[in-house]
């Protein structure tokens, strides 16, 4: 795609123009009008500007370009998208405000379901949710040409932020209980909101200095300005949420002794994923090899990339090796770039299509020059006289046979090794559950691979603790782990009042 | 922010700061350390070893010497002044309980990591043997405190200038060979002196814990950058440790990871060097 095609001023006079056009004729838009009009590409900075500056890539639709892509959605009866939205925002609803220009009411409509609207809107992996299933895209048979759901809910949300005329929601009168919020990712942030609305007295624990999990240390600002999470939790504050950072509940606090000691009546446990895999081949203590969570965590919450003011160091990469193909891998190739990396491959076994990235960052990281090595799987790592890393021995796969499921997995070719040199490797292939609150908290239940276990409620295995997002799915995504929080917030906010 | 209730400097490069921590003077066990970071925007989180606290009061000891941009920067401040952020008790605490005769080896700055150790061994009812090493006399520090609470203790210095002039190993070989030979050997140090002192228990098969420094980020098992090789296992320091099996660490791959930043650190300490020179002619003016 060349950059002409999201340059933001060619797209917003091509929008004024279409909008005037729609806006001078006299018969209302039929269903086939609205197929007819184009799908509004997303203003975006020039890749080879952006690969060197760690600002917003998608720079979000205008006003104009926003009224002309909710008038491509054709209102039709059976609202699929609904269903393929986790949290089920009355998305038909919300756009039909947008094309009438109401973006008040449709920001007043998306808050109904969703609390994050604007970290929503970018990192939700919408082609495989609401989406995916929409009418218009069904009937291009081509997914990319659903109506872009997500781009207006960011723009929404954004347009509402710009207008600063955001309230503070409004809390009951105090009811005198006390919860504990454990973490201050996406689905502690909606806990602490939704019980706090009732009245609750909310503290939440985090272990960081500074609170919003993922949304702060994992995704990069040139996904998700950190400026937008900043501000959820200056919402809470407002709402008289107490935040405390700096405390790790296990070893400042046990878990229990929030309850017992401290009097908190109930508990919530978002502590996230956040036990980063190793692929367990040799070298992998080498310098220069990281977990994309340490590498991102230095870039993103201790400001590495910031270098002359920083005094968290990140490693000078030249030639970078990525190892994964989700959005961290992504991220961590693309971060590599930005910190002055001059090559940066993602080595990946599958192929494209199993690819589990969201489908723009996937083509966000190949528009900025990141390699994509498919079919291809690390087999060792290489280091020189200093223990630092100098190349990588990988192996090749190709296809095999489908399997029952008509899956066609992949197979390594045998002596199909090579090496290639290389002075970075990032691990980028998972995380598991952090085992800190499980090892200090007695008769809490977890499954096998170390999550949480909960009932519909988002209720433990202990009285008056809940449990919900990363922590209770496994890596998961923002929008599960709010819907999560929204659910363990209601039933906190039942058992509570049956409490009296 | 917790605040600076006393500072004072123990030798040339050696602080030691009190700090108001309520919660984790209460918490605290021996083995554990915090996770600091002296300044909010772009400061570097630093781990470092509990070396004492005071539940009462509500304080903590930190111990430290200057080396980089972070531990300089801390020492720095004054009593009054506030560090902007301090996490903890993180790590497991070491696993107190009779066992006979303990030895604690403690090198240099690493005296004060291993005084609550020795403290804990020594109330669990152990006879305890502490081994200090310095470079020199002016860099022995808590020679009272461990005097206090020690059966026996011996100051070994590089050059002599108290004790014995020995490594820190070598009392510790003949304590091995003597008729008593230690059931437990903690020693807490440069990772060269650790690796060094697990060597020297090992043919005597004396179990040996040291306690491990790697570079850190967050401190909850998070990000993987305190990774170790034990036993050909990988093992995170801040939650799987900090004390591990001396024989089964593989010290070499944990040094060269200590150094991975160490060219960086150096200029920007150089930097800061020369900023302060600015600033002090520019104050003298
Ligand atoms: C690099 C990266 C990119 C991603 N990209 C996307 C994307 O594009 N779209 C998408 O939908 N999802 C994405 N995800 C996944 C998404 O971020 C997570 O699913 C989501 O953040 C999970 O939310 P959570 O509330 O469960 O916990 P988290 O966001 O993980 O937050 C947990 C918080 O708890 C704190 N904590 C942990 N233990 C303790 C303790 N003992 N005491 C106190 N605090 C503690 C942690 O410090 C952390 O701040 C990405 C993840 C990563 C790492
Ligand atoms: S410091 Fe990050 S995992 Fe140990």
């Amino acid at each position: 795609m060349s950059h002409e095609m999201t340059d933001p001023e060619t797209l917003a006079a091509n929008a004024r123009e279409k909008l005037e056009s729609i806006r001078s004729r006299e018969a209302p838009l039929t269903t086939r009008d609205r197929r007819a009009i184009e799908r509004q590409e997303m203003p975006s900075q020039a890749p080879e500007v952006r690969r060197s500056n760690m600002c917003e890539v998608a720079l979000g639709l205008t006003p104009e370009q926003a009224q002309i892509e909710a008038m491509r959605c054709i209102q039709c009866k059976n609202q699929p998208c609904v269903e393929g939205c986790p949290v089920r925002i009355d998305i038909p609803g919300f756009i039909k405000q947008i094309a009438e220009g109401n973006f008040q009411g449709a920001i007043d409509i998306i808050k109904q379901n969703s609390l994050l609207p604007a970290v929503c809107g970018r990192v939700c992996p919408q082609e495989e949710q609401c989406q995916a299933v929409c009418t218009v895209g069904k009937m291009a048979k081509d997914v990319d040409k659903a109506v872009s759901i997500g781009r207006l809910e960011r723009f929404a949300a954004d347009w509402e932020r710009e207008q600063g005329t955001f309230e503070v929601p409004e809390v009951k009168p105090a009811t005198g209980k006390k919860v504990a919020v454990i973490g201050s990712g996406p689905a502690s942030i909606t806990v602490a909101a939704d019980v706090r609305r009732e009245g609750h007295q909310v503290t939440v624990f985090e272990a960081f200095h500074r609170p919003g999990g993922v949304m702060i240390y994992g995704i990069p600002e040139f996904r998700l300005p950190k400026s937008i999470v900043d501000l959820e939790i200056q919402t809470l504050t407002k709402m008289g949420v107490e935040i405390k950072t700096d405390f790790v509940v296990g070893r400042t606090r046990k878990l229990t002794d929030l309850m017992k000691k401290d009097g908190y009546d109930a508990v919530f446990v978002g502590t996230g994923a956040g036990l980063p895999k190793f692929m367990n081949v040799e070298g992998e203590n080498l310098v220069g090899v990281f977990s994309a969570n340490e590498y991102l965590t230095r870039s993103n919450l201790m400001k590495a990339y910031e270098k002359e003011l920083a005094d968290t160091p990140i490693y000078p990469s030249r030639k970078v090796a990525v190892l994964g193909g989700g959005n961290v891998a992504m991220d961590s190739a693309r971060t590599a770039l930005r910190l002055g990396a001059q090559e940066v491959h993602i080595i990946y076994r599958r192929t494209m299509n199993e690819m589990p990235a969201r489908v723009e960052e996937v083509h966000h990281a190949q528009e900025e020059g990141v390699v994509f090595d498919l079919l291809q799987n690390p087999v060792r790592i290489l280091g020189d006289d200093h223990g630092c890393v100098k190349a990588i021995e990988v192996q090749r796969f190709e296809l095999g046979e489908p399997d029952a499921s008509g899956r066609r997995s992949p197979v390594p070719i045998p002596g199909s090794e090579f090496m290639m040199e290389v002075d970075t490797v990032i691990v980028a292939i998972g995380n598991e559950s952090n085992p800190l609150i499980r090892q200090t908290t007695d008769g809490l239940t977890v499954n096998k691979r170390g999550n949480i276990i909960v009932d519909d409620n988002c209720k433990t295995s202990i009285d008056g603790v809940y449990a919900g997002g990363d922590i209770v799915l496994g890596a998961a995504t923002v929008i599960l782990a709010m819907g999560e929080g929204r659910r363990a917030a209601a039933a906190i906010n039942e058992m509570l009042a049956s409490k009296a | 922010m917790p605040l600076i209730l006393e500072k004072k400097q123990l030798s040339a490069d050696v602080f030691r700061l009190r700090v108001q921590a309520p919660l984790i003077a209460e918490e605290r066990k021996a083995g554990q350390f915090i996770i600091l970071q002296v300044n909010d925007g772009f400061g570097e989180r630093i781990p470092l070893t509990i070396a004492d606290a005071d539940p009462a009061e509500g304080s903590i000891t930190l111990i430290f010497q200057r080396v980089g941009k972070t531990t300089r920067l801390l020492s720095e401040l004054n009593e009054g002044d506030n560090i902007a952020h301090l996490v903890g008790p993180l790590g497991k605490p070491t696993h107190v309980e009779k066992v006979g005769h303990v030895v604690v080896v403690g090198g240099g700055i690493g005296v004060a990591p291993s005084y609550p150790i020795a403290q804990a061994m020594k109330q669990a009812g152990n006879k305890l043997t502490v081994i200090m090493g310095a470079r020199n006399k002016d860099l022995i520090i808590m020679e009272d405190e461990m005097r206090a609470i020690a059966d026996d203790l011996i100051i070994c210095t590089d050059d002599g200038s108290v004790g014995r002039k020995a490594l820190v190993t070598e009392p510790l070989k003949e304590l091995c060979e003597s008729a008593e030979k230690p059931d437990l050997v903690i020693a807490i140090g440069p990772p060269i002196m650790m690796k060094f002192c697990a060597k020297t228990t090992e043919p005597y098969a004396v179990h040996t814990l040291v306690s491990l420094n790697t570079i850190m980020v967050d401190g909850t098992g998070m990000c993987g950058g305190c990774r170790v090789n034990v036993g050909g296992e990988v093992r995170f320091v801040c939650v799987d440790g900090p004390e591990f099996d001396g024989h089964k660490v593989d010290f070499d791959n944990m040094m060269s990871r200590l150094k991975s930043y160490k060219e960086q650190e150096h200029s920007k300490s150089c930097k800061l060097d020369a900023a302060i020179k600015a600033k002090e002619a520019e104050m003298a003016q």
